[in-house]
């Protein structure tokens, strides 16, 4: 049977002449998870999203029912939700969708969660390219105050939660949840250092807080819509819900592609969905959640135990679409933005972007990760100017390995596994590139730097 | 300082949203920067002292956040994404197209004033690479074959008088922006 899309989050807004309007939203089911959230208790809330096994969408995949439990009750200081939707991690823009055409379903997976963990208030935090984008949620807003599912005595419970939206300045490291926190407080994005300041119990204004993804929040709405046992059924054990697999870079249909988690392969995403490579062309490798997720390439055997003991050998094509098949193949799911790449590119130059991209975006406060990302920039730079050596392959990998783990947040993780997975992967291709360029040869029509 | 006397009201609704008043320093420097163009000093002591922080803080912000400009810019403000899923659909070739139409080098100002030409980081719209920010609107899968047109386009809308007055429309450049 081939593979087919499960539109659960995009369902919506799909449909032909659906819009943003409240009254839309409401014609297809809107706020009536709300209503059944607000009929139970805040801790059977909490349960339901527990059972369903919801795993967070902004790329750690932490079990959202687990990390409401954190949350700090005995201090009695007041606690806040906020919703991260800085989508700023490359090759992903799943949640843009939800935020210009269908953030009523945002709002309410807020609602909910709001209510089930009591939250004081809740923030968005917009990316600050989305100028329209953080508009059109706060229309939303305010149609949903009016309409009495946010803001004071949530459809009649007595309980209430303004929603603010707050937009950021275009930072990549603002993505990061304590980062995010700093930039809330008016401050410089920097992350904080854990312990002690996990956002659970230290969080913004040093009060308890949860910061969800935005793509989360709405399937929350869908975890009270099913019911947390049947969204469970959704999906595999251990991986529940749908994925949205946004597709990026040399396919022939580059897109948005909503699969049941594990019900579908790499194989099944590249050639049935995104009609497999450009005329003429072979794919060559895949980023496959997020450009800091490790690179995978096409040929590889991935052999290995699943955590359920079953064993596998597969190829990229086999391998499923779910967490911990990713997972076991040595990279992530991240955010399931997959960036493809074929046979017309060469491996150094698109290091070398990667490289760029958090050479800009580190923040700085690390050493390892400042001096690190710059120097692999310029390393990988060079090559591509052909100024490299032979001798740049291990120094790129020996740089790398000193950034990961000894740095405040994962931006070294981010900065150092793009190299630290393809150089062992294509270092041939970078040797050789590294020897031609010194003689003046172009490798590539295609320029990446 | 001559901020506009809506941009005085709206501060003061701003500010009250937050539990504390700093928390307000980015949305208040959005709105500077919407009112003028770009930050100045005398700006950021306006901020500083609405939210109760010393100018030095604001600044500290300013300089941190790539979308804060502290130097104006063109008429037209043209941001080409550079990461890698736009790279791969060519966003260099565009670039460099952009560059020679608009008679602009890239990180720069054209001389006559019209355009400021950048490249800046993911701008999370990766399946419709390449895209373009052009001030409040987002074009995507402006190919690089097409770049000639399209800087013509942005070269007309600098006599359009109706330019970022319409009310964004679904599945148009200003709606996506």
């Amino acid at each position: 049977m081939p593979a087919v899309e499960r539109p659960l989050i995009y369902a919506n807004l799909r449909k032909p002449g659906y819009t943003v309007d409240i009254d839309c939203y409401l014609k297809n089911g809107g706020y009536e998870a709300l209503k059944k959230a607000v009929a139970m208790k805040p801790e059977e809330v909490c349960k339901e999203v527990e059972v369903s096994g919801l795993r967070g969408r902004g790329g750690a995949g932490f079990p959202t029912g687990m990390k409401w439990k954190f949350l700090d009750r005995k201090s009695g200081k007041p606690c806040y939700l906020v919703v991260n939707a800085d989508e700023s991690e490359p090759g992903t823009y799943k949640d843009r969708q939800i935020i210009y055409k269908d953030p009523h379903q945002m709002l309410e997976g807020i609602a909910i969660t709001a209510w089930a963990i009591q939250a004081k208030q809740a923030f968005i935090y917009i990316r600050g390219e989305f100028q329209h984008g953080a508009k059109i949620l706060e229309n939303a807003i305010a149609e949903a105050k009016a309409k009495g599912f946010l803001g004071n005595n949530i459809l009649g419970s007595g309980y209430s939660c303004e929603v603010v939206v707050h937009r950021g300045g275009g930072c990549y490291v603002c993505g990061e949840e304590t980062g995010l926190i700093e930039s809330l407080e008016g401050k410089r994005g920097y992350p904080r250092i854990k312990p002690p300041y996990f956002p659970a119990v230290l969080g913004l204004y040093n009060c308890p807080t949860i910061v969800n993804n935005a793509e989360t929040m709405a399937q929350v709405k869908h975890v009270l819509a099913f019911g947390g046992a049947e969204f469970a059924k959704i999906g595999i054990p251990g991986d529940s819900g749908t994925h949205i697999w946004g597709v990026s870079g040399l396919v022939k249909r580059p897109g948005l592609y909503e699969i049941e988690a594990g019900k579908a392969t790499f194989g099944e995403l590249l050639y049935d969905f995104c009609g497999g490579p450009l005329d003429g062309r072979k794919f060559k490798a895949i980023i496959p959640g997020g450009s800091s997720t490790k690179i995978l390439k096409f040929g590889e055997r991935f052999k290995g135990k699943l955590p359920n003991g079953q064993e596998f050998d597969w190829a990229l094509e086999d391998i499923p679409l779910d967490s911990n098949s990713i997972a076991a193949c040595g990279t992530g799911l991240g955010t399931g933005g997959t960036i493809v790449i074929d046979d017309s590119v060469e491996m150094i130059q698109a290091l070398s972007n990667l490289n760029a991209f958090y050479a800009h975006e580190t923040c700085g406060q690390c050493t390892p990760c400042r001096e690190g990302s710059l120097w692999l920039s310029r390393v990988s730079k060079r090559i591509t100017t052909g100024g490299g050596l032979e001798s740049d392959v291990p120094l790129l990998l020996d740089i790398a390995n000193q950034v990961a783990g000894r740095t405040i947040c994962a931006h070294g993780e981010a900065v150092a596994w793009p190299v630290q997975s393809a150089v062992p992967k294509f270092k041939d291709e970078y040797l050789d590139s590294i020897r031609r360029r010194q003689k003046g040869e172009v490798l590539s029509d295609l320029k990446l730097i | 300082m001559s901020l506009q006397p809506s941009t005085l009201t709206k501060a003061d609704a701003i500010i009250a949203q937050y539990p504390q008043k700093r928390s307000a320093a980015l949305p208040l420097l959005h709105l500077v920067q919407e009112d003028h163009g770009y930050i100045t000093q005398e700006d950021m002591a306006w901020v500083a002292e609405k939210i109760g922080v010393t100018p030095m803080q604001v600044l500290e912000v300013v300089s941190f956040y790539p979308m804060f400009r502290q130097s104006p810019t063109g008429r037209r403000h043209i941001k080409v994404c550079r990461t890698l899923s736009c790279a791969l659909r060519g966003s260099y070739a565009l670039m460099e197209s952009l560059e020679k139409s608009l008679n602009c080098p890239r990180g720069e100002t054209s001389p006559d004033g019209n355009f400021t030409l950048e490249f800046v980081e993911c701008i999370a719209d990766c399946g419709c690479g390449p895209v373009v920010q052009v001030d409040h609107a987002l074009y995507e899968n402006v190919k690089p074959e097409n770049a000639t047109a399209f800087a013509d386009q942005i070269k007309q809308s600098l006599h359009n008088p109706q330019y970022g007055k319409k009310q964004p429309q679904p599945d148009t450049p200003e709606w996506n922006g």
